[in-house]
């Protein structure tokens, strides 16, 4: 294997990048405004949330109670009339909707305690739990508050919490989402870039003629995953620094550097993997619908988008032979957290050996599948 | 009609290059008639302007009595005329057999299925094709592929047929039998016009009229003996060279090969029963030569006889079945850099990099095979003095003339001086002038260097300039010898003569069986349609929409990897997220430091530990400990509490409890800080009735949440419905996004640019195959959900099922859109997985409700089908609802199929520009 052979094959594959302006423009789209839509627009914390509200009280406390609700946790209530509350849920207009009963405020000053009910589209599973939680909070505090507004409702308890969300104080998914979102584009990359520049040579002969050569298969997979590696590496840290630091002025706690060693590592991974599902295929229609699959599972079960404590632990092992898996936790770790070296090595080693192991794979099926093919 | 063809001052270029120069020309009907000319000069592009596939740009063109430029016209003049375009096989469809790929054109010129069986009956017959009906296109043998591809022309009668090339690539006995066959239809039809490009002098020798051209003129017409006259040459390849500008014709050198006594050499290439098998098919049987050093040994036969295969084996491509092949006497091993520094190879089809310019790809071969900086930059300028690559060095290879390209090929193969050059077909679409250069460096390198030379090709002048050949037919040797000799042995006068012999003698065809018998016209009761037709049938026949759909439906029956990934795909991914996707978040990992260890602090700590959205973890040596754990996520919640908690809560003093909370994944922070304090509460609330001093806890008002839908609140019923949505949007577009491009990439889509098909036939042919197949995906992820998940259809499943088959309608309308948009298959896909999979996940309500959407991502969500079918699905299976209370959602659907097809429809051109 010569060095100078996997440079002068990956400067090439450079320039057939360069020569794609549609594969630019989407590698471009997919870093910047994708992420940005994406950290601004999804909202797993309580946000935004659309509330409807039937008074039938419609007295100075259910009111001050309606107008407790604020921006940017929920949107303005909406008054519905009681019949049109079950359209509202169907329809999915509302994920809210607060029934005040009649003489609400007259039965709270007598303390019969009567109930305010919360109806929830349990659906919106995002919404649903900790939208109530934040209800209830309010509305006790803003009743204990109303009928005497010195005492609080936290002077109520026996005793005082204080809750500290470390890392990501306030909650906010812009945060978490942007990160997220980089790792699902640079995964989305890694895997379609390598492949399918695999199978287009593959279709075009243009790697049986190298293998005529004094080329070996692994120089030419080497360099087909450095090249695509440094553009994705370099787009990756650029949306870091522009677009999640910049724009949208997501602190950064932990070393970029540190960052910068999992991001290549995983690539190499990813695009192992790329190279390997591309030598399992006959064209490229079957590999776009092996890859599709593959792709939106590290999507949405690498911990990225939900918790994995929450899968299924056989999925949750099978997931650990997903480098994403891996690179999400090294991601929130590193960047979150500010974990250091000594704290992740142990996941920059699982990203070492998966990296091997497809690698591997790949090159032993690389000539076989070149010539069979063609 | 005097003329089939009257052209004036039709001129084109593509972008900067300029590949017609304003040209008037009046094409005789009527005739066999034929432009000739070297490579690149626009022959192609002045056949599919005739053909009406390509856009006139400028000037006037009339064609069967009629504007070209004007779409109704064309309409009406498709069905009359019928075109091969360039290449083996090109309008054919590999997967299909010889009978679909007749029955596909038989349906897209409207015939019936009598019509069609009598037609493809008569045509095989009289083409010798009839044994093998059901063989797939993409294995016959060259010459096969070619007379499928004229029987495909043939099926509906045309008044003009127009062949590009159509010998190209055949072996000189299938090359009779072709001509035969067109000289026998026209006998019985006359009035019948044709017009063929070629590269082969001989055979044009035999038309009625020819022009010939160069660099995107036309230099001369008229009849052959015209032509020859006028220049006063002998054979038409003389005369055209004669025809030439004067700087040109300078450029040619006679090739002399000066003899050479091999008698002694040692071998530099040895073959010894060299086998290879695909399968139960032999593709080499049993191949043995000796090939002495600096000898030019020619190898031929048809497409498809072995040769390319022996020479993959030879140079260590492939591996053989049986037999051994040496080069310098060492077999070709995989990791052997040493013997393949000492070769030169170049294949059939151009396999050099197309994107990259002709100085780049050479100076990448002179780094791969280590030539060093100046030697490299030597050898780089002298091969492209030798090839005449200097003026283009800055080019692009794809917008090359593919004579030019073969140059390149050829100068790369010789870059780094091997002593040994295997090269495939080198001069196969290369004009006379460039292919004699060509010789004249062959003969260079193997008379004054020794370079053995290994050598395929068609053509019969070039196969008598080697020193020995080889005749392959079907996988064996027939025979080997000098030209001359292997002329002699069959007492033949030339050496094709011979070959055709060794040919007929091995296939057992007989001279007088050659005859065919075509009636008059195909059928009697004629096909065609009457011209007054309503005017909605131009664009839209169910019998045309049909051969597409047929045809696509063929296709993936033949892949059936693609149908299993295509309908088990969404049910694993489907077991997979339905299991997976869960926001119930349970077994958050806590601790509690307690610093108290009173009655009251170990009471709290029982409580925690007995929920089960909890999972105790040991606890920490020290508070910075836990927040180690923490940023290796390896805790989510840490409880600290203070000294003397006991103590002071008995008094009532609120003693302070300390939750720390990883927020780096705020949904779970979210949920862990509501779990931690809600527990906490109830808890407290336990101990404070037992507290003699608290009063415990009085609250004003009650609050009751009531979960709708979803009432044991499980994650389960709103992913399901979700993962219906995604997986539809999905897979179903990425079926239809290769369609179209693919069809680009390989050349079919000339079928569609050539016959009377619209280009709604053709967008909903292709995509009908895939809405059938989405659905049955549809159907059984239903089943899935309910037998699987337990989650079934609440609500209306009719009024499901309708906005399924809406949405997977407009999904695989996206995957079109997307196809008609890109120009590469890997730009297709990249693009559908971009555009589909962000606004599928994020943005559809799959994960979050749509109604909490900000931003742009709002947008970009209503203007992506998925938003509107997740409301359909979760109402449908979740919320009980029924088509009253969901119908806007199916408009909405509606809306995206038009708005999808239509921007397909503007985005597909039926002529190429």
């Amino acid at each position: 294997m010569q060095l100078k052979n996997i440079a002068t094959l990956g400067v090439k594959e450079l320039y057939s990048m360069k020569a794609d302006p549609v594969l630019l423009l989407l590698i471009v789209y997919i870093f910047s405004f994708a992420v940005y839509t994406i950290a601004k627009g999804v909202n797993f914390e309580v946000k935004n949330a659309s509330v409807a509200v039937v008074d039938d009280d419609d007295s100075p406390l259910s009111r001050e109670l309606i107008a407790s609700l604020l921006e940017p946790e929920f949107q303005p209530p909406v008054r519905i009339p009681a019949s049109r509350m079950e359209e509202v849920l169907n329809q999915g207009e509302y994920v809210f909707v607060i029934v005040f009963p009649p003489d609400f405020e007259r039965d709270v000053l007598s303390g019969k305690q009567p109930e305010i009910q919360i109806n929830i589209d349990a659906s919106a599973m995002t919404l649903a739990g900790n939208g109530a939680v934040y209800l209830q909070e309010i509305f006790l505090a803003g009743t204990i508050r109303y009928l005497s507004p010195a005492t609080s409702y936290e002077s109520l308890l026996p005793l005082s919490f204080t809750v500290r969300k470390l890392f990501n104080p306030n909650s906010k998914s812009a945060w978490f989402n942007s990160m997220m979102q980089v790792i699902n584009s640079v995964t989305i990359l890694g895997m379609i870039l390598t492949g399918a520049a695999l199978i287009r040579e593959r279709e075009h002969g243009t790697v049986e003629h190298l293998l005529v050569m004094p080329v070996s298969p692994a120089e030419i997979m080497l360099a087909k995953i450095w090249a695509n590696g440094l553009i994705i590496l370099l787009a990756t840290l650029l949306s870091l620094k522009l677009v999640v630091n910049g724009v949208l002025d997501v602190p950064i706690q932990g070393s970029v550097l540190l960052f910068s060693l999992a991001s290549i590592l995983f690539l190499f991974s990813v695009t192992s993997l790329g190279i390997l599902l591309a030598t399992l295929t006959h064209s490229m229609a079957q590999f776009a619908l092996l890859v599709l699959p593959v792709i939106i599972i590290m999507y949405l079960l690498s911990g990225g988008t939900t918790p994995l404590e929450s899968m299924p632990d056989w999925l949750q092992w099978t997931m650990q032979a997903s480098p994403s898996t891996h690179f999400v936790k090294l991601a929130q770790n590193i960047l979150y957290r500010g974990a250091g070296p000594e704290a992740v090595w142990p996941s920059l080693l699982v990203l070492i050996v998966l990296g091997v192991i497809f690698y591997s794979i790949a090159l032993a099926r690389f000539r076989k599948a070149i010539v069979t093919m063609a | 009609m005097k003329d089939i063809a009257v052209l004036r001052d039709i001129a084109h270029c593509y972008g900067k290059v300029t590949a017609l120069e304003p040209t008037t020309l009046n094409i005789p009907a009527g005739t066999m008639a034929g432009l000739i000319g070297p490579d690149g000069v626009g022959k192609s592009t002045l056949l599919s302007l005739i053909t009406g596939t390509r856009k006139v740009q400028q000037g006037e063109l009339t064609v069967l009595g009629g504007d070209m430029r004007h779409a109704a016209h064309r309409r009406h003049s498709l069905p009359r005329i019928a075109y091969m375009p360039q290449g083996l096989g090109k309008n054919l469809y590999p997967t299909l057999s010889v009978e679909e790929n007749l029955a596909f054109f038989g349906h897209l010129f409207g015939q019936g299925a009598e019509e069609r069986r009598q037609r493809i009956q008569q045509l095989t017959r009289a083409t010798g094709l009839d044994p093998f009906l059901d063989r797939p296109a993409g294995k016959l043998s060259g010459g096969m592929k070619q007379k499928l591809g004229l029987c495909c022309a043939l099926i509906h009668d045309p008044d003009l047929l127009v062949l590009d090339e159509p010998t190209t690539g055949v072996d000189p006995l299938s090359r009779q039998q072709f001509w035969q066959l067109i000289s026998d239809i026209r006998r019985n039809r006359p009035h019948m016009s044709v017009l063929v490009a070629t590269a082969y002098m001989e055979e044009a020798q035999q038309f009625d009229w020819l022009a010939a051209m160069d660099d995107g003129r036309v230099i001369a017409t008229g009849s052959p003996q015209a032509l020859l006259e006028k220049t006063a040459a002998t054979t038409l390849e003389q005369a055209f060279i004669a025809l030439l500008p004067a700087e040109k014709r300078a450029q040619h050198q006679a090739v002399i090969v000066p003899p050479v006594d091999f008698a002694s050499g040692d071998a530099a290439i040895e073959a010894s029963h060299l086998t290879r098998k695909f399968g139960d098919f032999t593709a080499v049987d049993d191949v043995s030569f000796r090939i002495q050093r600096g000898e030019i040994f020619g190898f031929l036969g048809s497409n498809g006889c072995g040769k390319t295969t022996t020479m993959k084996m030879l140079t260590g491509l492939l591996p053989f079945t049986s037999g051994e092949a040496r080069l310098f006497g060492q077999l070709p091993a995989a990791d052997d850099m040493a013997t393949r520094m000492r070769v030169g190879y170049m294949s059939q089809s151009f396999s050099l990099y197309a994107e990259i310019s002709v100085r780049q790809n050479l100076a990448m071969h002179a780094r791969l095979y280590d030539l060093g900086s100046e030697r490299g930059e030597q050898r780089i300028a002298q091969v492209m003095e030798d090839f005449g690559l200097a003026e283009v060095a800055d080019t692009h290879p794809e917008s090359l003339p593919l004579g030019i390209r073969q140059r390149l090929q050829l100068a790369v193969a010789v870059l780094h001086e091997p002593d040994i050059l295997i090269l495939d077909e080198p001069t196969s679409g290369v004009d006379p002038v460039a292919r004699d250069q060509f010789w004249n460096h062959l003969v260079r390198l193997s008379r004054d260097d020794g370079v053995t030379i290994f050598i395929s090709t068609h053509f019969m002048n070039e196969a008598e300039r080697c020193d020995r050949i080889s005749l392959m037919h079907a996988g064996k040797v027939l025979a080997v010898g000098s030209p001359h000799e292997l002329a002699q042995q069959r007492g033949s006068e030339s050496l094709e003569e011979a070959f055709v012999d060794y040919l007929r003698e091995a296939a057992g065809i007989r001279k007088e069986d050659e005859h065919s018998d075509l009636p008059a016209t195909l059928s009697s009761n004629t096909t065609a349609e009457p011209l007054q037709r309503p005017a909605w049938r131009d664009f839209f026949t169910p019998r045309r929409w049909w051969a597409y759909a047929w045809r696509e439906t063929l296709e993936i029956q033949r892949d059936p990897i693609r149908l299993a990934f295509a309908l088990f795909g969404p049910l694993l991914l489907m077991l997979v997220f339905g299991y997976g996707i869960s926001f119930d978040v349970e077994d958050l990992k806590y601790t509690i430091i307690d610093n108290d260890h009173s009655r009251e602090s170990r009471l709290l700590t029982e409580g925690l530990s007995g929920s089960r959205y909890f999972l105790q973890q040991d606890t920490p040596l020290s508070y910075d400990a836990a927040l180690e754990k923490m940023r290796t996520g390896e805790l989510t919640v840490v409880v600290e509490i203070p000294p003397d908690f006991g103590r002071h809560f008995m008094l009532g003093w609120q003693p302070e409890i300390s939750v720390l909370i990883d927020g780096a994944m705020p949904f779970k922070a979210e949920t862990a800080s509501g779990y931690i304090n809600g527990l906490l509460l109830r808890e407290v609330q336990a101990l404070a009735a037992r507290s003699p001093n608290s009063s415990g806890l009085n609250l004003p008002v009650s609050i009751q949440s009531r979960y709708k839908f979803n009432q044991a609140f499980k994650s389960v019923y709103g992913i399901v419905p979700g993962v219906v949505t995604l997986m539809l949007a999905l897979i179903p577009a990425m079926m239809t996004a290769l369609g179209i491009v693919r069809e680009k990439e390989t050349g079919s889509i000339a079928n569609f640019y050539a016959t009377p098909v619209s280009r709604l036939e053709f967008l909903l042919g292709k995509q009908t195959p895939y809405i059938v197949i989405a659905f049955i995906s549809f159907v059984s992820l239903v089943l899935m959900s309910w037998l699987v998940f337990g989650v079934p259809v609440k609500g209306s499943l009719p009024t499901l099922a309708a906005g399924a088959l809406l949405y997977v309608w407009a999904t695989t309308g996206f995957g079109m859109l997307m196809s008609t948009l890109t120009r590469t298959q890997v730009a297709a896909m990249f693009a559908t997985v971009v555009l589909s999979i962000i606004p599928a996940v994020n943005f559809s309500g799959l994960l979050t409700p749509v109604s909490t959407l900000t931003g742009a991502g709002k947008w970009i969500g209503l203007i992506y089908p998925a938003a509107w079918f997740q409301p359909i699905s979760l109402g449908s299976f979740t919320k009980a609802l029924n088509f009253s209370q969901l119908w806007h959602n199916h408009l909405m659907l509606m809306v995206f199929i038009v708005v999808f097809t239509w921007l397909s429809y503007a985005g597909l051109r039926k002529q190429e520009r």
